[in-house]
């Protein structure tokens, strides 16, 4: 973990309220499903903002956040050349060292980001990647996703494109080593009660308010069979084995 | 140049007037990845209770203008895992040790104290007003009589020196130090946060679980500075000032009014680094007002 500047390289919005953000960062090692706090900030808001990161670059690391208040908002009004604080990286990710074979990953709106480093490190493993991809309505990162899965579903609950309905409506664990998920907390539960039915190991990133980000402040606080944990710290990927919804 | 900033509370020497406080810091593992924390003059622990505490449940966390509540609940490993993991950690390194002890019993302090007499803490900070914890430790914190009764028997048992944490809460601040000075608290630290409320207007309903929950950062600091004046000007124990703490001039202002020391909590999440930055700030201070020592202007407002 380190707390320093970095410059923002660009900063656009892919879809409606949906940007895609490149920094330049040092030269420490990202682990997939890992966060930073981020803040362009210095008196307007009290807090930094916990965002997953999306891509690691060799020299850049790329973060996709929604706006949905005000933080997000001000990270989406810097542009290229401003400055950005990053703490991080944080958390523990999605244990990609750890299956091997047929491994999906499903995503739902705003949880999809972390799922897109986790492809790229499972597939330069050689494992067969099947990505579901879940939205409101207008869709986003597709060609990223499209680039390292071996097979590809979408579903739109409202929009135009692919299945219409829930991404996991799609989804049969059974034909898979492991999953991994990250979405709408309904979402994963459902993603959660599907595999323990079929007894497919699966992991899940839980999205908390955060204040310190590093594990001091016991904010993001997560229910497990181990007792409360730190979201921050012990996650945000959890084994459906610990976490209890 | 350091000694400019070395403080010495109740006998036991900080080497400059900042300590993280309780509750923002856990016991330093996490910002010792940041910076060395033997740079502090202090830490006071995460609130310990003699049990553990797995804390509350839903939100914790909610941001507010120029602030932030919180609702964590003193979730914490307990006195004893405390004394058995954390504080050996904690000794390895150069700063004071300050054991901030919570609790819903009177009981439970005192066999608190009792267990923390026989380790290497510096002091114990008396936790009499967590606003998270539904029972006990509210009325302890609001009522001057009730913290009077339960501060004396602390006193007695206690081998360490107690600091005793007041809340905003109290229903007379003054008067509040004052009875917890007569009952013989060796110093004193305010203030804790303040019990604040916030509505889910989407989903109709109260954002914590409790209802209510306590309000620290900037939003806080003016009426904080105002209470520590008050205080200073009326008990002869050293104060150690906290509330919404981010700058040197917030500092200043604080030593200014009469305290002796600060915390820092809140600043901490918005600047990482925020300590080791005060304290070279204040450092830089004194140098250039050419003091001879940070009291010299401790008390003059």
């Amino acid at each position: 973990m380190e707390y320093y500047q970095s410059e923002i390289i660009f900063n656009q919005e892919i879809a409606p309220d949906i940007f895609l953000m490149e920094v330049t960062r040092n030269k420490e090692e990202i682990e997939p499903g890992q966060f930073f706090m981020l803040k362009t900030w210095r008196d307007e808001l009290t807090l930094m903002r916990p965002i997953s990161v999306y891509n690691v670059l060799p020299k850049q690391v790329q973060f996709m956040y929604r706006v949905a208040g005000k933080g997000t908002e001000l990270l989406s009004n810097a542009k290229p050349g401003d400055a950005i604080q990053l703490l991080g990286p944080l958390g523990t990710g999605f244990p990609y060292k750890e299956v091997h074979g047929e491994i999906a990953l499903l995503g739902g709106g705003i949880g999809i980001p972390p799922l897109f480093e986790t492809a790229k490190k499972l597939k330069a493993l050689n494992n067969k990647l099947t990505v579901y991809l879940g939205f409101k309505k207008e869709l986003f990162a597709i060609d990223d996703f499209a680039g390292v899965a071996d097979h590809l579903f979408i579903a739109s609950e409202e929009g135009e494109e692919g299945y219409r309905g829930f991404i996991t409506d799609l989804l049969r664990p059974e034909k898979f080593d492991a999953v991994f998920t990250c979405g709408p907390e309904v979402m994963m539960e459902k993603v959660w009660r599907m595999c323990k039915e079929k007894q497919v190991p699966v992991w899940l990133s839980m999205e908390r308010r955060m204040a310190c980000g590093i594990g001091a402040c016991l904010g993001c606080n997560c229910d497990t069979i181990h007792g409360t944990v730190r979201a921050c710290k012990e996650g945000p990927v959890f084994s459906g084995d610990v976490l209890v919804f | 140049m350091k000694n400019k900033l070395e403080t010495i509370i109740n006998g036991v020497k900080f080497k400059n007037p900042i300590i993280a406080a309780s509750g923002c810091y856990g016991f330093g593992r996490e910002y010792n990845e940041l910076y060395d924390i033997s740079l502090l003059g202090g830490i006071s622990s995460k609130g310990l209770t003699l049990e553990p505490r797995q804390g509350n449940k839903g939100i914790r966390i909610w941001e507010t203008a120029s602030g932030m509540m919180n609702s964590v609940g003193l979730q914490n490993p307990g006195v004893h895992r405390f004394i058995e993991e954390e504080l050996p950690w904690m000794r390895k390194h150069d700063t004071v040790i300050i054991a901030n002890l919570g609790g819903s019993l009177i009981e439970d302090y005192i066999e608190g104290i009792n267990l923390l007499n026989k380790t290497e803490v510096n002091m114990i900070e008396l936790n009499i007003s967590c606003p998270n914890v539904k029972t006990g430790g509210m009325a302890l914190g609001i009522k001057a009589d009730i913290a009077f009764e339960a501060v004396k028997l602390c006193k007695q048992a206690s081998k360490k020196p107690l600091m005793v944490k007041l809340s905003p809460n109290a229903e007379n601040i003054i008067e509040m130090a004052q009875a917890c000075e007569a009952a013989g608290a060796d110093s004193l630290s305010l203030v804790n946060t303040f019990n604040a409320m916030a509505v889910d207007v989407r989903n109709k309903k109260a954002v914590f679980n409790n209802t209510y929950a306590g309000l620290s950062g900037a939003a806080i600091k003016p009426i904080a500075l105002r209470m520590v004046h008050q205080v200073c000007k009326n008990v002869k124990i050293p104060v150690v000032g906290l509330g919404g703490i981010y700058t040197l001039e917030d500092i200043l202002s604080f030593i200014m009014v009469g305290a002796t020391a600060v915390q820092v909590g809140t600043a901490n999440f918005n600047e990482p680094n925020i300590l080791p930055t005060l304290i070279q700030q204040l450092e830089q201070y004194c140098e250039e007002e050419k003091l001879n020592h940070i009291s010299d202007i401790q008390g003059i407002i």
